[in-house]
């Protein structure tokens, strides 16, 4: 087990890499069931902990598949996860970034332009409502994104970092954590 | 025009790496959208929703694919290599330093509302995106129509992401093909 535990990674995460459509979100569910129920990698508090760990590290939230990896096969494991997550949609991201480049001013090109923005607004909404479902939609999250989107749209060069501090330490706050 | 001089390698990198970095709680898409487009006009608009369109319905992760299409358009296959790259390093470190202290943050008793107060926030980032996609758009029936399809489709019916964007996207561009021509050439 502990020769193939990198192929495994592989095997496990290479496809949802191409399966992971729209977000994150997609590959919750199939990484629990693999790792927890399946592989037996590590128990369900623990996928719950690492869950909530990686929602407070910065980047994407399918760093959590190299967080497991690396709890269950060290810091080669970790690589070898990002490589396999990463690697096979980018390459086909990439693929498809260079035919739509090449075409670039042409007719069809600017109608595609015009007619995917839309598709996209929408897919933001629906991004942010599938998040709305995940971490729990109480009203302070509700003003918080309310306030935040009417800020940046009102002052788009505001730095989100600050923001980001301003909505911690609120919600510290309002649960009461004087620090 | 925006590119009359190819952007540095370097820059790109530190653009990228920043955003790795700081990009607490999601929501990195709109954070690309802000460094490249807003704050260093890299980019028009147009050229980045675009790219974010189509990164949302490829396969992957929307943020991931989105510095492809970034670097790509900016400095050809070493930009994406080095955008994508430079946006997951920050983060893996990240992940490889929370392994390590992960049980005492837990034991942090302000934890989880430091969570919810930092996606409240990066969720607001992301509707702020939404908006200005939505507001990018010429005012009319077929792009508000595309848009709110799209969410009432995936959001509230919770239909596959593919076969809602499969539907809605060929109808949106072949609503935009007379017009959408010559009125973009002029706004980009």
């Amino acid at each position: 087990m502990r020769d193939n535990i990198y192929v495994t990674l592989i095997v496990l995460l290479a496809p949802l890499s191409l399966a992971s459509i729209g977000g994150a979100t997609g590959i919750y569910a199939p990484l629990q069931h693999e790792t927890v129920e399946t592989l037996g990698w590590i128990t369900q508090r623990e996928f719950i902990d690492l869950f909530a760990v990686s929602r407070l590290t910065p980047g994407p939230s399918s760093m959590l598949a190299p967080l497991i990896a690396w709890k269950v096969a060290g810091l080669a494991g970790a690589t070898v996860a990002m490589i396999a997550l990463y690697l096979p949609s980018s390459l086909l991201c990439y693929g498809v970034a260079r035919v739509w480049e090449k075409h670039r001013g042409k007719p069809w090109h600017r109608a595609c332009e015009a007619g995917l923005t839309p598709v996209a607004a929408g897919l933001v909404f629906a991004g942010v409502a599938a998040l709305l479902r995940i971490a729990g939609s109480g009203p302070m999250t509700w003003a918080t994104l309310i306030i935040v989107a009417g800020l940046l749209t009102w002052k788009p060069k505001l730095h989100p970092f600050p923001l980001l501090g301003a909505g911690a330490l609120v919600f510290l706050l309002a649960r009461g954590f004087w620090i | 025009m925006p590119d009359t001089k190819p952007v540095p390698l370097l820059a790109l990198f530190r653009v990228f790496f920043q955003i790795g970095v700081l990009s607490f709680g999601g929501g990195l898409v709109s954070w690309i959208h802000r460094e490249v487009v807003t704050a260093r006009g890299w980019m028009t608009d147009a050229e980045f929703l675009s790219g974010m369109s189509l990164s949302q319905v490829l396969p992957g992760i929307n943020s991931t694919n989105t510095s492809i299409f970034v670097g790509q358009r900016l400095r050809g296959a070493l930009g994406a290599a080095v955008c994508l790259g430079a946006m997951l390093l920050g983060p893996f470190i990240a992940i490889i330093l929370a392994g390590f202290t992960y049980k005492t943050l837990l034991g942090v008793s302000g934890f989880p509302a430091l969570v919810e107060g930092v996606g409240a926030v990066a969720m607001g980032l992301l509707t702020r995106l939404g908006i200005k996609a939505a507001r990018t758009v010429k005012l009319g029936l077929s792009p508000a129509a595309a848009t709110l399809a799209t969410f009432v489709g995936v959001a509230v019916m919770r239909w596959p992401m593919l076969a809602v964007v499969a539907v809605v996207a060929p109808l949106s561009v072949w609503a935009a093909w007379p017009s959408g021509t010559a009125k973009d050439a002029a706004d980009a």
